[in-house]
């Protein structure tokens, strides 16, 4: 047993990408948190999507380095939430359908941009649904740094977030500056994204943003706790993923997902029965005369 | 809304706070006009309100009670006209409590009653900074204040339709709010509960909270408040709730809604169209 999970381990790529998937999984868990309690799936979703196109311009202007790939992701979503904001803002259409539209046409743009290139297959795969066993040592210095802004952000601006999320009208009162803590909290996902962009791909990053940070909101009543747990659960996924997908040969991005996935239905179908038992309890008291 | 007003608000949160001027009234609301869509959702407001006071904001649905409130609270931006809170515009104070109608709040966040009490004390203490243990103080002595101190360690969704209340008032003290606005607190509360948010509101006039409510029980306000405003898109009558409940008053503001019932020497006025929901505004 401890041989299975050691061997792999001799091999450096196996090494780093389990980093990478810890770190990806703290990231877009803690960021997750406040997708998940303000409603925000779809738009995380478009995100991710709509830095196709900074990824290939990165990649076409970068001859395969990787640190422009980031800054030109990074770019291209600011871009896209601007954009989102602007159309939702300044015409009827309401904020879902212009996501909808920014996050198609971005999306659109990034896979014309990338078949230009011959390799276009391989290469188009790998940013839809990552590659983490391809991430190199100066991938996991960057991504590292970036994580650590994020996560330093999030914890410096816990009460300033906390308050925008849960009452928005409070924070006006409080004449916090909303609109820009707004922006700088969808600064921090596509931060997010972009340095998940290797491990789980633009394609199936929302999960990573959501289903961890769903799980543990099932599971814990306080938002600490919640981000807490939800790290715990993405991290998790992710190298229990990353080793089925080194032993059975399985696509890392896919499987790393499906267990968040896993482990979703596991806890939402053990609460489902827990509250059905607390619920015919009650029940059977009210039955009894017994009144609490 | 331009970045240059976001950065002035940063400035404001981070250092510098409107002074209270003596001598000018806690608020004054002259020429206040506010329209969406081409409708006059406000229409030339002039009212002035002196500390300590409690006022019933008070008129049919659609009236615009809660945009005038939240416009009072500097959420909402007046198309016309002006608002001074101690003779200065409400986005440069901290001193104001909003309490949010309970549909609009997400009960299922993940955090406990003291948690949103803490809430209130954000604007005070700035960037970086946790709450230090006199904050905790003063969040423990509004909980005490509101008698829902075995509750701070329950969550939100745990809470009861006058607890829920309490919670929000209980912030607003934590913010050492001076000017407390609530948007129909009574709405759904049974008659005992509604009587304790009034024992509330009692002592918060004895701290010198002044009090803005909108409500729609024309009786209670009759019985609980200094001053009644009676709003129908326009400021209808504003004054002492027998100079303001009168049957000619009444009808301008609810039209044939109303329906006068003979009560003793007095009337009863009882509305016609009735609202549970409370009203929306953007």
């Amino acid at each position: 047993m401890s041989d299975l999970i050691l061997a792999p381990l001799q091999y450096p790529f196996m090494v780093r990408g389990l980093i990478a998937a810890i770190m990806v999984g703290t990231v877009c868990a803690v960021v997750g948190t406040y997708v998940v309690l303000r409603g925000m799936a779809f738009f995380g979703d478009a995100l991710a999507h709509a830095i196709l196109p900074g990824v290939a311009v990165g990649y076409l202007l970068g001859n395969g380095a990787r640190e422009p790939l980031f800054w030109w992701a990074l770019i291209a979503s600011i871009v896209s939430a601007l954009g989102i904001g602007a159309i939702s803002r300044n015409t009827k259409i309401k904020e879902d359908t212009a996501i909808g539209i920014i996050f198609a046409g971005m999306f659109a743009l990034g896979i014309t941009l990338i078949s230009t290139v011959r390799s276009y297959s391989v290469d188009l795969s790998h940013f839809l649904f990552g590659d983490v066993l391809g991430v190199s040592g100066r991938d996991l210095w960057l991504s590292g740094s970036f994580s650590l802004v994020i996560l330093l952000s999030v914890f410096g601006f816990y009460k300033e977030f906390l308050v925008l999320s849960f009452d928005p009208i409070l924070a006006a009162t409080l004449r916090l500056p909303s609109k820009l803590l707004d922006f700088f909290l969808i600064i921090l996902i596509a931060l997010a994204i972009v340095v998940s962009l290797q491990t789980v791909g633009v394609a199936l990053m929302v999960a990573m943003l959501v289903t961890p940070a769903a799980t543990a909101y099932l599971i814990s009543p306080r938002l600490p706790r919640m981000m807490f747990i939800a790290v715990l659960i993405a991290s998790l996924s992710g190298v229990i993923g990353l080793y089925f997908s080194y032993y059975f040969s399985l696509a890392s991005g896919g499987v790393i997902v499906l267990t968040t996935t896993l482990v979703f239905l596991v806890v939402w179908a053990w609460r489902n029965v827990h509250f059905r038992n607390n619920y015919f309890g009650i029940m059977i008291k009210r039955k009894k005369g017994i009144h609490e | 809304m331009g970045l240059t007003e976001e950065f002035i608000k940063t400035r404001h949160w981070i250092s510098h706070r409107h002074p209270h001027t003596a001598g000018t009234p806690l608020l004054r609301v002259s020429h206040l006009s506010l329209r969406y869509d081409g409708v006059n959702a406000l229409e030339n407001l002039n009212f002035e309100i002196e500390p300590g006071e409690r006022v019933a904001v008070v008129g049919p649905n659609g009236a615009g009670k809660s945009t005038l409130l939240k416009i009072i609270a500097g959420v909402l931006k007046p198309s016309e006209g002006s608002i001074d809170i101690y003779g200065h515009e409400p986005s440069g104070h901290i001193c104001i409590g909003y309490v949010p109608q309970r549909n609009q709040v997400d009960w299922n966040f993940p955090v406990t009653v003291r948690d949103v009490v803490m809430m209130g004390r954000i604007g005070k203490l700035g960037l970086f900074h946790n709450p230090t243990r006199y904050d905790w103080e003063i969040v423990q002595q509004a909980l005490e204040t509101v008698s829902i101190t075995p509750l701070a360690n329950r969550l939100i969704h745990q809470l009861s339709g006058g607890q829920q209340q309490r919670m929000f008032i209980a912030r607003a003290l934590a913010q050492e709010a001076e000017l407390l606005l609530l948007d129909e607190p009574l709405t759904g509360l049974d008659l005992t509960t509604q009587e304790d948010i009034f024992r509330i509101l009692e002592i918060l006039q004895t701290k010198g909270v002044t009090v803005l409510l909108a409500l729609h029980d024309l009786k209670l306000a009759e019985e609980h408040f200094d001053k009644i405003l009676l709003l129908n898109s326009r400021l209808i009558a504003f004054g002492k709730p027998a100079s303001v409940l009168q049957p000619d008053i009444l009808l301008q503001a609810y039209g044939g809604h109303l329906h006068f019932v003979k009560n003793g020497p007095g009337f009863l006025a009882v509305e016609g169209t009735c609202c549970d929901g409370g009203e929306n505004h953007p």
